[in-house]
């Protein structure tokens, strides 16, 4: 009673019940947020948007068990939006791709592949097509060095350093010119 | 002997009581932009409800339900003005309101519904064997039973819970800690009650006209019910956001109810009399 | 305007919300009554693709009732610079400038120079008093007269006296005293003229005193938690790192010697770029990079034309590309012309799709609504998984140019693998399969430095070759290639060889070791800039051009407004943020006559990045489609333009062809506008939202945004079944009638709009018909950005069978 009065219960106003705490059962009193024995609680980035919301990302024995916005951040001040709050279903979710699908030509099925094996051969393929379609030269002489049969696209939600790798080695390394994301469309 | 019941009932002692704790829901500040929803389902891991378009404007979640413990309505408001057309789009995050004189609680034979030391009302899952009472008890619709689905114990009564468990760490409920615009504001409700009040005096000053708050103790929905712990800042009539404009206790309410189905089937019966006598 | 913040950036809201409960006045240009528009002080209905007009409006009012910032104007912009005696305005010549060649439908911009500016390079003639018929500011004043709000009216359908509130809130609210910000997103950039109607907020804001001063500015609010750092750190095709030019044939930059004219061409700052360049060169080929190998330039490919997705899209679909790799990216879904964008796929030999989850474009094969049979799709694909932030260590600049380093939590699950690991082991493997070449075309790859494994692996995670990530920042940041020390900022870069760095904006960003500035987490209570708070390119500026938030004195243009400052006492800049300007150039310091770069400009000409150093009403250079914002209608409009004979933008790029078709003006089969937008509960193509329930059931289903008028007008109810067509393709969805939607009038005729969102495909829990197979390939010649703000349509009720 004590603490609703202190909210200002006027006189009269009906209070059959209360406001005592009643008894509870032993899990209620053992009640405790799920992150109190997280072993550690990681400073992250929202995944979505480009406002760069800082999250803590929860973990106990090496599973994300929690992630909320960074009450640290002078840009969201441990806010976020609905994706932002969503991005725990975002990384933890059945749906999730963990094996390497792949599906050869004419095939109407997806198989898992070894990630060694698709790596190998996606590099075969790669140099396979640069290969058979680079140009030293234009038909007027100029030196070009490059090969317009292979484009890359993807990297607007990657990291820079990511994005960096990707230019340093299709561009500088490979000579492909249709390197694209995101920020073009 | 109550004693050895209470161990066989695993009933401790009620906690010693602490600050008072709420909701503050402004609506005013309010963007619609649903992270409370999700923030409420992160932290609970509640399951989506499913997937069906409501074609009433941008709210696809219908109501407050087992598995839903914010909900957030979208009121689409318009009349023409000398160049146009004047136009509101009325959102607002509805929540369990925690009263102090709890119909729910009051309702449950069982004492799964406690209220807890921090003044709200919480349900244990441990206690509820589902026989629903609750449910019709409670004058805005909020406590409502799971479905079968699998997620919960099926047929237990399931509501916010203001964050019982973060409360016990001085966290802020996820809703309220994700809110981009500060519209859900949790805190003593002392303070939130004195920081209602001077919100509405700020926004009658600007010329809102129509704001008004809903569930303070000196408001007249707050006759029966008693003050809210989750209470809201509106910006139009309770029953534009399908809130009553007096919450009655269940006796009442019940007792209507029963008038009303009763007074249906009447007519159903009396339909069904003309149309099927027709066909003959 | 051209962008709905509360919706798409709502956490970034928070900001105008709490500056709203302040005092501060939030209007919302847009042509939906949004989730902003409803908390916005003031809505104003406009229609989509009329932005220039309505912008062009508030500079003419600006203008013509005075209420431009006179002192900053006069020193900080070319108001009073001459135009060279050849300029001939649109005004004057139908809606063209002069050196429009409409055979190769591109200006030849010489005419539009400064007169004055002589091989020699002094700086332009200027007219102090600005009553000179050449000078820019008479320019602007003729170019934007007819720009009237009963103009306004007639293009964009915003009444009148909505207007006039706009123009005099921004006045109201600009000046010594006052700034205003202005925040646009895509509603802007995905038109025909979008980099133009960007130009036009920059003029406003310049005319208003608003630019390199806190609360003022343009603010650009992208889409994607990197998208800046991958413009930046480019993957698009037309640059390398940092905003250097990519070098092209076609310009003729077939030496490094030839390429290196551009930093003369674009003078300030940018005289700095053969410093850039070559330690860019050093950074990717090591010490196989010399002087007397061009530091390798010749194995940086030399563009050829227009290799923009859009382009190669095209190419693509005529066989042209084999082999397309993709990083957590949907084109079959998300890019314009969708059904282009699938049988494109189809004619490829193989594609990699990475991603956390099957995207429309990794299971076009099988389940594109064109129903094809796999057997005879010959593509080969690979799907593999990748790591979401945390579970890898990088860097992400958000749309403040903010970098901030995200830590590891966990492992990927399974055989997902980051990015940066997909490139680092192709590159290893390539690097193998190369190995012992002597072909000159295999050198760039042999000599690329890919040494990023980490010292020791962390014991802590299960996968040990990881590369490490912060190796890669270091060399970003760049490095003395002697002592291979960090460096502490660009300023220390040379053209000599003797540093590398892989990103020039971002040197600074790791200053030495276990120095990662992208990673600190401090606050900074007396400083609302919070400096300390990850790491703003360049250099930790806040504001950029902020040496305009003080007079040309040097003095803070108010108290209110305090930002940088000259100390006279110490010599130097000073303030709250990092100035952007050289720290002890004294404000009254007078440009050189001779010289090079910012040496040309004075202690008051804050724009260092300009060759005259100031901001450019008036762009004499740079821009494909002209040096002043013009209104032109969409590439399809059911309206002819107002205000010139010229219908559209004379320099856009049209893809004619037959799967790409475009309506003509005015074209009666399809009556009414389209716009395509995201909303709250969404992510773009939906790859990042439509597997996850919580979000999914916020918003199930694709739908459709009508106006009551245009409902009734076709027998449509709340929820029907309607069906959208464009030349390129139909869709079926809900309809939302809601009076949301406004339709607009234009000369007595009433316009209807329909809106779009494109969340929805044919993967994840929730599906639904694809917004961008009804948009066209097409591209804004500056940036070669497709136009799907603002297109026509026609609805039908009914499903599409």
């Amino acid at each position: 009673m004590a603490v609703e009065r202190k909210g200002g219960l006027r006189p009269g106003m009906l209070s059959r019940l209360g406001m005592a705490p009643q008894p509870m059962s032993r899990e209620s009193v053992e009640k405790k947020p799920r992150i109190r024995d997280a072993d550690k609680a990681v400073p992250s980035v929202c995944p979505y948007c480009a406002v760069g919301c800082s999250q803590l990302v929860y973990v106990k024995d090496r599973r994300i068990i929690d992630i909320e916005g960074n009450p640290q951040s002078p840009i969201n001040e441990g806010t976020l939006c609905p994706k932002g709050a969503s991005t725990y279903q975002y990384l933890v979710n059945p749906n999730r791709l963990s094996t390497v699908r792949y599906r050869a030509p004419h095939s109407d099925h997806w198989e898992d592949r070894p990630l060694d094996w698709a790596m190998d051969r996606i590099a075969r393929l790669i140099k396979e097509t640069r290969d058979a379609s680079f140009v030293e030269r234009t038909a007027d002489g100029k030196l070009v060095n490059q090969t317009t049969a292979i484009a890359t696209l993807g990297g607007a939600t990657m990291d820079i350093e990511e994005n960096y790798l990707i230019k340093k080695l299709f561009s500088g390394g490979l000579g492909v010119v249709s390197i694209e994301n995101q920020a073009r469309i | 002997m109550i004693d050895a019941y209470k161990r066989l009932m695993n009933i401790e002692e009620p906690p010693a009581p602490k600050t008072a704790k709420g909701f503050f829901t402004d609506t005013s500040l309010c963007i619609g932009c649903k992270a409370c929803e999700v923030a409420c389902k992160q932290w609970n891991q509640l399951p989506a409800d499913g997937f069906a378009m409501t074609g009433n404007s941008y709210d696809n979640t219908g109501t407050l339900g087992a598995t839903t413990w914010r909900h957030v309505q979208f009121i689409e408001q318009a009349k023409a003005n000398g160049h146009g057309l004047e136009q509101r789009w009325l959102m607002m995050s509805d929540v369990c309101k925690h009263c102090a004189n709890a119909a729910c609680l009051e309702a449950c034979p069982t004492g799964a519904l406690v209220r807890t030391e921090y003044g709200t009302v919480y349900v244990q899952q441990d206690v509820c064997n589902g026989c629903g009472f609750c449910v019709p008890a409670c004058p805005f619709g909020v406590i409502d039973r799971t479905p079968t689905d699998g997620h919960f114990e099926a047929g237990t009564a399931h509501k916010c819970t203001l964050c019982y468990d973060r409360l016990k760490d001085d966290m802020t409920p996820a809703c309220a800690k994700s809110c981009p615009t500060a519209s859900i504001q949790f805190g003593d409700i002392d303070e939130l009650r004195e920081r209602a009040r001077r919100r509405l005096g700020e926004l009658q000053a600007r010329g809102e006209s129509t704001a008004r708050l809903y569930g303070m103790p000196e408001s007249t929905e707050a006759q029966e019910v008693g003050p809210l712990h989750a209470f809201f800042l509106l910006l139009d009539e309770p029953e534009k956001y399908n809130l009553p404009s007096i919450p009655r206790l269940p006796r009442k309410t019940m007792a209507e109810r029963y008038g009303w189905s009763a007074f249906v089937g009447v007519g159903f019966a009396l339909v069904a009399a003309v149309v099927f006598g027709g066909r003959r | 305007m051209g962008s709905n913040m509360a919706e798409n950036h709502p956490v970034g809201f928070r900001w105008p919300m709490k500056a709203k409960e302040r005092g501060s006045t939030l209007i919302h240009v847009d042509p939906r009554f949004s989730r902003t528009s409803a908390v916005a002080d003031l809505y104003v209905p406009i229609r989509p693709g009329s932005d220039i007009a309505f912008l062009g409006g508030l500079i003419n009012y600006v203008l013509t009732h005075e209420r431009w910032f006179k002192e900053y104007v006069l020193a900080y912009t070319n108001a009073s610079s001459l135009v060279s005696d050849d300029y001939v305005d649109a005004e004057d010549n139908g809606g063209l400038f002069s050196g429009y060649d409409p055979k190769s439908s591109s200006y030849d911009n010489a005419s539009w120079a400064y007169a004055g500016m002589g091989p020699a390079k002094q700086g332009p003639a200027r007219d102090e008093t600005l009553q000179h018929p050449r000078s820019v500011f008479q320019i602007l004043k003729r170019h934007y007269a007819r720009y009237t709000p009963q103009m306004v009216e007639r293009v964009c359908g915003t009444p009148p006296p909505l207007f006039l509130q706009v123009a005099d809130v921004l006045a109201r609210n600009s000046g010594r005293e006052r700034t205003s910000a202005i925040c646009y997103a895509v509603g802007w950039t995905q038109q025909s003229y979008g980099a133009q109607i960007i130009r036009a907020a920059g003029i406003l804001q310049l005319l208003l005193g608003n630019i390199g001063r806190p609360g003022g500015g343009i603010m650009a609010l992208r889409g994607h938690a990197s998208i800046q750092g991958s413009t930046d750190v480019p993957t698009l095709f037309d640059l390398l790192p940092g905003y250097l030019p990519h070098p092209a044939a076609f310009k003729g930059d077939d030496t490094l010697e030839r390429y290196m004219r551009e930093s003369a061409v674009r003078g300030g700052y940018w005289s700095n770029l053969p410093k850039f360049m070559v330690s860019l060169l050093k950074a990717w080929y090591g010490d196989a990079a010399s002087s007397e190998n061009e530091f390798g330039y010749q194995w940086i490919p030399k563009l050829t034309g227009d290799h923009s997705h859009v382009s190669t899209s095209a190419a693509m679909a005529d066989g042209k590309v084999k082999g397309f790799v993709v990083f957590g990216q949907n084109p079959a879904n998300g890019s314009p012309n969708s059904g282009l964008q699938r049988r494109a796929l189809t004619r490829l030999d193989w594609m990699v799709a990475i991603d956390l989850y099957e995207t429309e474009t990794a299971a076009f094969w099988y389940a594109a609504p064109e129903g094809w049979k796999p057997a005879d799709i010959k593509t080969e694909v690979f799907l593999l998984p990748t790591a979401g932030p945390p579970e890898k260590e990088g860097t992400f600049t958000n749309t403040q140019r903010l970098l901030q380093f995200h830590d590891k939590a966990v492992d990927p699950p399974g055989d997902a693998r980051s990015d940066l690991w997909y490139v680092y082991h192709l590159g290893r493997r390539l690097k193998d399969l190369y190995r012992g070449s002597t072909n000159p075309r295999d050198q760039g790859l042999l000599n690329l430095t890919w040494d990023y494994l980490p010292e020791r692996p962390d014991p802590q995670w299960r996968i040990k070759d990881e590369p490490s990530d912060e190796k890669v920042l270091m060399e970003v940041n760049g490095y003395t290639v002697a002592d291979r020390k960090q460096l502490p900022d660009f300023e220390q870069l040379k053209a000599d060889g003797s540093t590398a760095c892989g990103v020039w904006i971002y040197s600074g960003v790791f200053p030495g070791p276990g120095k990662n500035m992208a990673r600190r987490r401090n606050r900074t209570p007396d400083n609302d800039v919070d400096p300390e708070w990850g790491f703003a390119w360049p250099g930790n500026r806040r504001i950029l051009y902020n040496r305009a938030s003080a007079d040309p004195a040097g003095r803070p243009w108010s108290e209110r407004k305090k930002y940088v400052w000259w100390d006279a006492a110490v010599g130097r800049w000073t303030g709250k943020d990092v100035p952007d300007f050289p720290v002890k150039k004294a404000p009254g310091t007078p440009a050189k006559e001779q010289g090079s770069g910012i040496d040309l400009h004075s202690g008051s000409d804050p724009f260092t990045l300009k060759a005259d150093g100031r901001g450019w009403l008036f762009a004499p250079s740079g821009l494909k489609d002209g040096p002043l914002p013009t209104h032109y209608e969409p590439l399809e409009s059911p309206l002819s333009n107002a205000l010139y004979q010229r219908q559209d933008s004379p320099v856009a790029k049209r893809f004619s062809r037959k799967d790409n078709a475009i309506s003509p003006p005015g074209d009666p089969r399809y009556p009414f506008i389209v716009t395509t937008y995201r909303v709250t509960e969404h992510y773009t193509s939906g790859v990042m939202s439509r597997w996850n329930g919580w979000l999914s059931e916020l918003m199930p289903e694709m739908f459709a945004e009508i106006s009551p008028e245009l409902a009734g007008e076709k027998g449509i109810a709340n929820l029907d079944w309607i069906t959208v067509s464009t030349p390129r393709n139909q869709i079926e969805c809900k309809a939302l009638v809601t009076r949301r939607m406004r339709p607009l009038r234009h000369d007595g005729r009433l316009i209807h709009t329909v809106g779009l969102p494109y969340h929805w495909g044919y993967k994840g829990l929730v599906k639904g018909a694809m917004a961008n197979d009804l948009v066209a390939l097409s591209e804004e010649p500056n940036v070669y950005i497709q136009e799907d703000k603002a297109m026509t349509c026609n609805i039908r009720k009914g499903r599409l069978r």
